[in-house]
């Protein structure tokens, strides 16, 4: 091909030519845009048809055999073509996303395989009725109410405990106790679960005696894992408050707690509805410090001070540890209140950026 | 001159010009918000302390007293084992993985659709344990099978996979992958928002200077996000270690002290023999558990003081 001319103004006639530092050019090679996408296809058929061959296709072979041909083809031709460097990028690029990929697999078996298992479990009877004196089989009521119940507790006594300390840490918290506050609340949120389950039967047993078990010992362990989120998420939205809002509210007179109840809680408040949604969201599916302090029971209770609680997911758990003569129906019963319960934590967390997005005050 | 909080002298000044005292209401909510903060102490004080008083019965008992008739350190040593194998195993698997998406999310997918697959990864933070747990025993577990035949086959020279494999899937293996899954979230939340500050400038520098996406990537942004991932490695071998229902629900238990991950025996974890014996037990029992919870506790709380120092000493550097 002839190099492109152009007339310069001195009528001198110049030549553009590419710089020779390659065969390509400065450049270098580049693969076209659908080089990418035709190898990963090449790399599915020839995994496909090898796995064929040798007469063990399974898709999970499959798939690993085509990010290892496609990283292996990606980065050949890419070599030939762009160079080394080039290629090494196009190989690690293709593995991250096939990483990625594989991160997500078991969130959508999970979400596959929880809707269908659960769907057979779930009838009228799963809300209507208790399990009592049913060998397998019966419903679910007594632990969806032990669930909003035990739940609905914990949220009482976590919230106002988690917004005040969270205004304390932004407001009026200064040396050494706000920065003990700040870093014990960081390791709080990292107590196991079944530690605060046993924290709360130990609690109450000084009380109440050995064997103690009521619905709200198990809001008390559910309120230790919920207060340092909650903490967490208020902080955060009570410090994107704008220091002009106070200033001005301080500058007409108003004392500093009608400041933070009139002008910064309101500002916040879509951002602490969801913090607090997100929280209750994290602890309603909590099963180990619930099976130490709430118990399992097979009939409804609806007073947290007075005895055994079932709850969902203890029920779920129950019903798979210690299944009735027909196993399957207990099988069942157990997916389904996996199901359920999946569903609250999705709403929950759906519900709670929708409230945020809705509702958050425009800050200027 | 010491740095001066405007807002916190502004109210001062104001209660000072309106009286000279602060008035009634400030004074009983900023109490209010200091018990409050001081309450949380007292609560994590109160773990520790509860917990001690509880257990303590069990641990000065002699061996004889003690149901199963071993002294408290041979009782929860082999669980302590199982507890680190399972969780340190489940930090392995997960932490290439979880900086892996984080890459994909801040670097390499379109920002687009970025937010979008940070939900997707933080939903898998909010599937309850028991189902997790499920899952490992009908789904995962039975999948694992012919994997783990295979690892047993060509590789049994390795201790980890001397087998015989297990028919069951109910391994180490399988709880180490579940695990994994769990702790992806909060390790890749870490790695994402450590990636994402790292300096514009860095990257943008490397990138001037030719470097390749990768290049960029390798140069700038996995060394500025280091001790994050480290950390944030920690805090998910944290909660792994304090894991309790997808292990008491998958794993099929001895009290065995093994490195064979695939097998039929394994060893317990901590919490899984609590979540597996408290509500059958009683008396010294009951305190003998208490004991080896205190044992996690003080495990998974150091755990986190490193992972939190490691932050801490990132954030003011």
């Amino acid at each position: 091909m002839a190099p492109p001319t152009e007339k310069s103004p001195t009528g001198v006639e110049l030549t553009t030519q590419p710089l020779a530092l390659g065969p390509n050019g400065i450049t270098g090679g580049t693969l076209p845009a659908w080089g990418q996408y035709a190898v990963i296809a090449g790399a599915v058929a020839f995994s496909v048809a090898l796995l064929l061959a040798i007469g063990s296709f399974s898709v999970g072979l499959m798939l690993a055999l085509t990010v290892v041909v496609a990283c292996a083809g990606i980065y050949a031709w890419s070599r030939v073509v762009e160079g080394p460097r080039r290629a090494l990028d196009r190989a690690v690029t293709l593995s991250i996303a096939a990483a990625f990929g594989l991160a997500m697999i078991p969130l959508f078996s999970l979400l596959f395989e929880v809707t269908k298992r659960g769907i057979p479990g779930l009838s009228a009877e799963f809300f209507t009725d208790d399990s009592r004196g049913v060998v397998g089989g019966g419903g679910a009521q007594h632990a969806i109410v032990g669930t909003l119940v035990i739940t609905g507790v914990a949220v009482v006594i976590s919230v106002p405990i988690g917004i005040m300390a969270a205004i304390y840490l932004v407001e009026y918290g200064t040396g050494k106790l706000r920065r003990a506050l700040t870093f014990f609340v960081d390791v709080m949120t990292g107590i196991p679960s079944i530690v605060a389950g046993l924290f709360a039967y130990a609690l109450f047993e000084i009380f109440f005696g050995p064997g103690v078990r009521m619905g709200v010992m198990g809001s008390v362990a559910l309120s230790v894992l919920m207060i340092p989120i909650v903490i967490r998420s208020a902080e955060e939205v009570l410090k994107i408050v704008p220091k002009h809002l106070r200033e001005a509210a301080y500058a007409l007179g108003t004392p500093k707690w009608k400041t933070i109840v009139k002008i910064v809680l309101p500002t916040a408040f879509a951002g602490l509805v969801t913090g607090v949604m997100l929280a209750t969201a994290r602890v309603i599916g909590e099963t180990a410090p619930l099976l130490v302090t709430t118990g399992v029971i097979n009939s409804l209770n609806t007073d947290p001070l007075d005895g055994r609680m079932e709850n969902l997911a203890v029920f779920a758990y129950s019903q798979y540890r210690s299944p009735g003569v027909d196993k399957m129906a207990s099988y069942d019963l157990a997916w389904a209140a996996a199901l359920v319960l999946i569903a609250i934590v999705m709403i929950l967390n759906v519900v709670a950026r929708l409230v945020y997005r809705r509702y958050k005050t425009e800050i200027r | 001159m010491a740095r001066v909080d405007t807002t916190t002298n502004a109210g001062q000044i104001l209660a000072a010009a309106s009286g000279g005292r602060r008035r009634a209401g400030d004074r009983i909510f900023s109490n209010l918000a200091t018990v409050s903060g001081v309450t949380i102490l007292v609560l994590l004080a109160g773990v520790a302390i509860f917990l001690f008083a509880e257990g303590l019965p069990a641990v000065t008992a002699s061996a004889s007293d003690l149901p199963g008739g071993e002294s408290f350190v041979d009782y929860v040593a082999p669980l302590a084992f199982g507890t680190v194998l399972a969780a340190a195993l489940a930090t392995i698997l997960a932490v290439p993985l979880a900086v892996a998406v984080a890459l994909f999310i801040t670097h390499i997918a379109s920002p687009r659709v970025a937010l979008t697959l940070g939900y997707l990864v933080d939903l898998l933070a909010a599937v309850p344990s028991i189902v997790y747990g499920l899952w490992g025993i009908f789904v995962l577990g039975p999948a694992a099978v012919p994997a783990m035949q295979w690892l047993e086959e060509h590789l049994g020279f390795i201790p980890f996979f001397e087998g015989p494999a297990s028919a069951t899937g109910r391994t180490m293996f399988v709880v180490g992958i579940v695990l994994a899954v769990m702790i992806l979230p909060i390790v890749s939340a870490v790695a994402r928002e450590v990636f994402s500050q790292t300096p514009r400038r860095l990257q943008e520098g490397a990138q001037a200077l030719g470097a390749t996406r990768w290049e960029m990537i390798r140069m700038t942004v996995l060394p500025f996000g280091k001790s994050s991932v480290i950390s944030g490695a920690m805090l998910g071998l944290g909660r792994a270690l304090g894991e309790t229902m997808a292990v008491t629900i998958i794993l099929s238990v001895s009290g065995i002290v093994t490195f064979n991950l695939i097998g039929q025996a394994n060893p317990s974890t901590i919490a899984a023999n609590i979540a597996l014996d408290f509500p059958e037990s009683s008396g010294l029992a009951i305190n003998l558990l208490i004991a080896t919870g205190l044992v996690l506790f003080a495990i998974t709380l150091a755990t986190n003081f490193l992972a939190r120092w490691i932050i801490s000493r990132q954030m003011t550097e």
